[in-house]
């Protein structure tokens, strides 16, 4: 899988090492702009507060 | 063979992402989200504490200058003037000195997730800091900068202090106890015992337990030890660090 990516880089050793480091950086950049902040609140330690029934999220 | 090789590869390039990807997801929730909305709250109790150091418009007395000090400070305010702050409104600061002695968390109205998102909630159905009932906030102990994440160091006589636009209402931590997620008497007006007429003032605050999980809450009860109007100060010995663990 990243073997093949790493075949599909152009260019030589260095130029293939920054370019996995750029998409890297993007791809955190997307996980923690929009993934991370989307899935955060349906994760179970959100949950503080006292509800009358289970499972409702507060 | 080959096919083999190239599947178990992949399964194992996959499952390697997928640690990364929880390795990053903790280090965005601990550590960016942490900073982030540390320094928000931080700056949300400054514009609290100055918004406090003005004399509020809505109360009608003059600032205390003029007026001797007529207002009880032993007993706990019964009064229904108070005004319920609008839902998502921050009117209270937290100041626990166990959690630090510069420990300070803003208060809203709620305890919604959007709300707790931005510091400690009040549940709108529970009375007002300092009131006769019980005043029940919630907040975060893992995430969103880790509230409070030492819930479990408060020791009775511990104190919780509510600083709100004209008063410093003085809790002191009675005891705390681990519930299921749907236990209401903790907010009852006198905790843990629903349905009995309230005569003192008492203060829940509730978060989760396990620190990392959500299977029960950690709750803490505290009982008024004082209301001081903001006119006098807050006693400085009330914030100093409590000393030791007993």
């Amino acid at each position: 899988m990243y073997a093949a990516l790493w075949r599909l880089f152009p260019g030589g050793r260095l130029a293939k090492t920054l370019q996995a480091l750029l998409l890297f950086a993007v791809v955190v950049a997307i996980l923690f702009i929009w993934v991370f902040p989307a899935v955060a609140p349906h994760l179970p330690f959100e949950d503080v507060t006292i509800e009358p029934t289970t499972g409702a999220t507060s | 063979m080959r096919v083999v090789r190239a599947v178990v590869g992949t399964v194992g390039e996959l499952a390697i992402t997928a640690g990364v990807l929880l390795l990053l997801f903790v280090v965005w929730e601990l550590g960016v989200v942490g900073f982030t909305t540390n320094r928000a709250q931080a700056a949300t109790v400054d514009t609290l504490e100055r918004q406090f150091a003005q004399p509020t418009p809505t109360t009608p007395s003059t600032p205390s200058t003029s007026s001797p000090t007529d207002t009880p400070t032993a007993s706990p305010t019964t009064s229904a003037a108070v005004p319920v702050p609008p839902p998502g409104d921050a009117f209270a600061i937290l100041r626990i000195p166990r959690l630090g002695a510069s420990w300070a968390k803003p208060v809203y109205q709620g305890v919604g997730l959007d709300v707790l998102a931005k510091g400690i909630g009040h549940y709108p159905d529970t009375q007002l800091p300092g009131q006769v009932g019980n005043a029940a906030f919630a907040g975060h102990r893992a995430g969103h900068g880790n509230p409070l994440i030492d819930i479990d160091t408060i020791r009775p006589g511990d104190a919780i202090v509510v600083e709100t636009a004209d008063t410093y209402v003085i809790y002191r931590a009675d005891r705390s106890e681990i519930v299921p997620p749907t236990d209401v008497n903790v907010l009852a007006p006198v905790p843990d015992q629903p349905g009995v007429a309230p005569t003192e003032a008492w203060l829940t605050l509730t978060s989760c337990e396990p620190k990392y999980g959500s299977t029960n809450r950690f709750i803490v009860f505290a009982k008024l030890d004082r209301s001081v109007p903001r006119a006098e100060g807050l006693p400085a010995d009330v914030l100093a660090a409590p000393g030791g663990n007993g």
